[in-house]
């Protein structure tokens, strides 16, 4: 009697695993909800509309980097220059706001750009690893950036934009960001346009198999030129409404948020070798990262100690993840 | 006579041109010293035995970083935690070493490479037993290492013994050969040699180039694996003493910026970032390069907040004209080809 109650049960749990393995979507919700309650646990009473509000907040920047660096990571690349162009375009606008909020968030943007048609340019046409180029434009994004600031700043202290304020920091209502909607809008485009969209779907063909994609014809290089460029203008973006919600722009700003956008990501089941995973993965990623730190904030754990459990915390999710979507990346 | 010099070099011929066909990007690393160097003694006339140590001082650290990162992506791995590991092997010797004398110094070195050893070997293990792509899994491990050096030491501080730091900066034999390029001469070839010329560095190129073809062959893929993120461990910390040896002063944050100088110095050096294609003298060479270039433009002028940026110049550059390379021999392929399918 009891065995077939047995067999049953572990029916049930194989259907549960099939289950999982169907939508690892539900793994992280999952892993969300349980870091949610944990904080609502130690510390009753902190989970709550502003809570929620201000999570959201200081998920965005990090969350629209990671839409970038998902695309990027479906063609089977990676963009480390993420952070450089985050830094570049935010000290950008800020130094650039005494001549107009427009020019100097048309000019970060323009940064991001550049960086981005940069990136593609060596890796689309001149066939530079992704790892290698990103990182090299990344050294050179910062290193001019540092010589930008020494030369720029007799025009007076840098001010965050009160455009971009409004988009990092503002709150409808007191509660909901401005940048949640940003955020959203993006999330939309990312999301449908891999689904439904041609240029989508040459983004997964590209990343899963680029002499197939050849052979049937698709220009290659256009899609991944396309992407890094795509690439670049969200790390601007990211960098804008991260410099709005802080209010202060400085030389480092976007370097902690170079492992974070890969990180997510990977969170989110995109494989590192392309073709297979989606944004909204890495939205939530984004979401259990964010909530991960202020966790740790709760428990004023000293910093180096933050960062070893931070680290510890991303490969144990990302091993997670592997097992059970059951795919080795 | 003339004919039978002829025949004997016969043989040689198509050797010596597939040697250099081979070893053309070596070759073309250390034609790319040897420039920098004239470049450097030209626009410094007195250069001399002072300016060989500062160079080798300065170099010794990304050098020693370069062979770590070649080990591991010999492999067809990458490690990009190395240089938080240098900054834990940095912190804890300057803060051991502090007070202590030469023996004492000696064997925490010795310590400190056991424990970089066991570092990298934990950073592959990770990456074997979770089958988490090694990127992610070293750039997270990049955070636990660089929270580990921060526990041992929060801000810049120990040392060493001097006598420990004149295994860098002192010299034996003539001032124009100082102590550090002997060490790190002697060090990689101790532990390089055996490797690259025994099974374990066969089994290391092996699925390096092809991981799948070498477990069908009998290679024990995950073992090397392992092995080849320890060596990478142990180059680390090697790195990090020479770090120690080169300032004097433990600080947690200096290695951080080496993981990034020694991906540059493996690709300079020409060691393929896809695996299996490279040996260390490259990458050595090319770490160098690295130190020198800013080094000379600072002398010549530039402006020296520029560093950064012109070695981020040098890498793409040098990448991509290595890229367009193969590009163009394909197009020519091409188009010889063309005629031949037409007719077909």
């Amino acid at each position: 009697m009891s065995a077939p109650a047995a067999g049953m049960s572990r029916g049930r749990v194989t259907a549960l695993q099939n289950q999982l393995r169907d939508r690892p979507a539900l793994v992280l919700v999952g892993v969300l909800l349980f870091l949610v309650l944990l904080i609502g646990v130690i510390r009753p009473g902190t989970i709550g509309a502003t809570w929620v509000g201000n999570t959201i907040l200081f998920a965005a920047p990090l969350g629209i980097v990671a839409a970038g660096q998902t695309l990027v990571m479906l063609t089977a690349g990676i963009d480390l220059s993420v952070a450089a162009v985050m830094t570049a375009a935010a000290y950008v606008a800020a130094s650039q706001s005494y001549f107009g909020s427009i020019r100097a968030v048309l000019l970060a943007l323009a940064v991001g750009l550049t960086v981005g048609l940069l990136n593609g340019l060596g890796v689309a046409v001149f066939r530079v690893q992704p790892l290698i180029m990103t990182l090299g434009t990344g050294l050179v994004i910062a290193g001019s950036l540092l010589v930008y600031s020494l030369n720029v700043s007799h025009q007076g202290p840098p001010a965050v934009p009160d455009i971009v304020r409004f988009v990092g920091a503002g709150k409808l209502l007191e509660i909901v960001p401005v940048s949640a909607f940003l955020w959203a809008a993006i999330a939309i485009v990312v999301i449908v346009g891999l689904r439904r969209t041609g240029f989508g779907r040459l983004i997964y063909a590209v990343g899963d198999n680029p002499v197939a994609c050849r052979l049937a014809g698709v220009r290659g290089w256009l899609v991944l030129l396309v992407t890094y460029v795509i690439c670049g203008f969200l790390s601007a973006v990211a960098g804008l409404v991260l410099v709005g919600a802080i209010n202060a722009a400085d030389l480092s700003l976007g370097d902690v948020y170079l492992l974070p956008s890969v990180a997510a990501v990977v969170i989110g089941g995109t494989s590192i070798y392309g073709g297979n995973g989606g944004y909204a993965g890495s939205l939530i990623g984004a979401l259990i990262l964010t909530v991960l730190s202020s966790l740790f904030t709760l428990l004023d754990a000293p910093d180096p100690l933050k960062q070893i459990l931070y680290g510890a915390i991303v490969v144990l999710l990302a091993a997670v993840y592997v097992r059970t979507a059951g795919d080795a990346g | 006579m003339k004919v039978a010099a002829g025949k004997a070099r016969a043989p040689q011929g198509p050797t010596f041109a597939r040697f250099v066909r081979r070893n053309a990007w070596t070759l073309g690393t250390y034609a790319l010293f040897l420039a920098v160097m004239g470049f450097t003694i030209a626009i410094h006339p007195d250069y001399g035995p002072y300016e060989v140590r500062s160079l080798v001082v300065g170099a010794l650290p990304l050098a020693f970083c370069a062979v770590a990162q070649t080990c591991v992506v010999l492999g067809g791995g990458i490690d990009l935690s190395i240089g938080a590991m240098m900054a834990v092997a940095n912190v804890l010797a300057a803060h051991y070493m502090l007070g202590r004398d030469f023996q004492t110094s000696v064997l925490i070195a010795l310590l400190v490479l056991v424990g970089g050893t066991a570092a990298g070997g934990l950073n592959g293990v990770i990456a074997l037993r979770t089958r988490v792509p090694d990127i992610v899994v070293t750039l997270a491990m990049s955070f636990v290492w660089g929270g580990v050096a921060l526990l041992i030491l929060p801000k810049p501080g120990g040392g060493a013994p001097d006598k420990f730091m004149e295994l860098a900066s002192g010299n034996i034999f003539t001032p124009w050969l100082p102590n550090g390029l002997i060490l790190l001469i002697v060090i990689v070839a101790i532990i390089w040699i055996p490797v690259r010329f025994g099974r374990m560095g066969l089994a290391l190129y092996a699925i390096g180039s092809d991981r799948t073809a070498a477990f069908r062959r009998g290679v024990r893929v995950g073992p090397t694996r392992v092995f080849s993120y320890a060596l990478g461990g142990f180059f680390a910390a090697c790195g990090g003493l020479a770090l120690l040896m080169s300032t004097g002063i433990g600080s947690p944050l200096a290695g951080t910026i080496y993981t990034l100088s020694g991906v540059s110095a493996i690709v300079l050096g020409g060691v393929s970032l896809a695996g299996g294609k490279g040996g260390v003298t490259g990458p050595i060479v090319a770490a160098f390069v690295l130190t020198m270039v800013p080094a000379d433009l600072i002398l010549s002028g530039t402006d020296p907040n520029l560093g950064q940026v012109i070695q981020g110049c040098l890498i793409v550059l040098v990448v991509m004209a290595g890229g367009l390379a193969p590009l163009l021999r394909r197009r020519v392929a091409r188009i010889q080809d063309e005629p031949v399918m037409s007719a077909g």
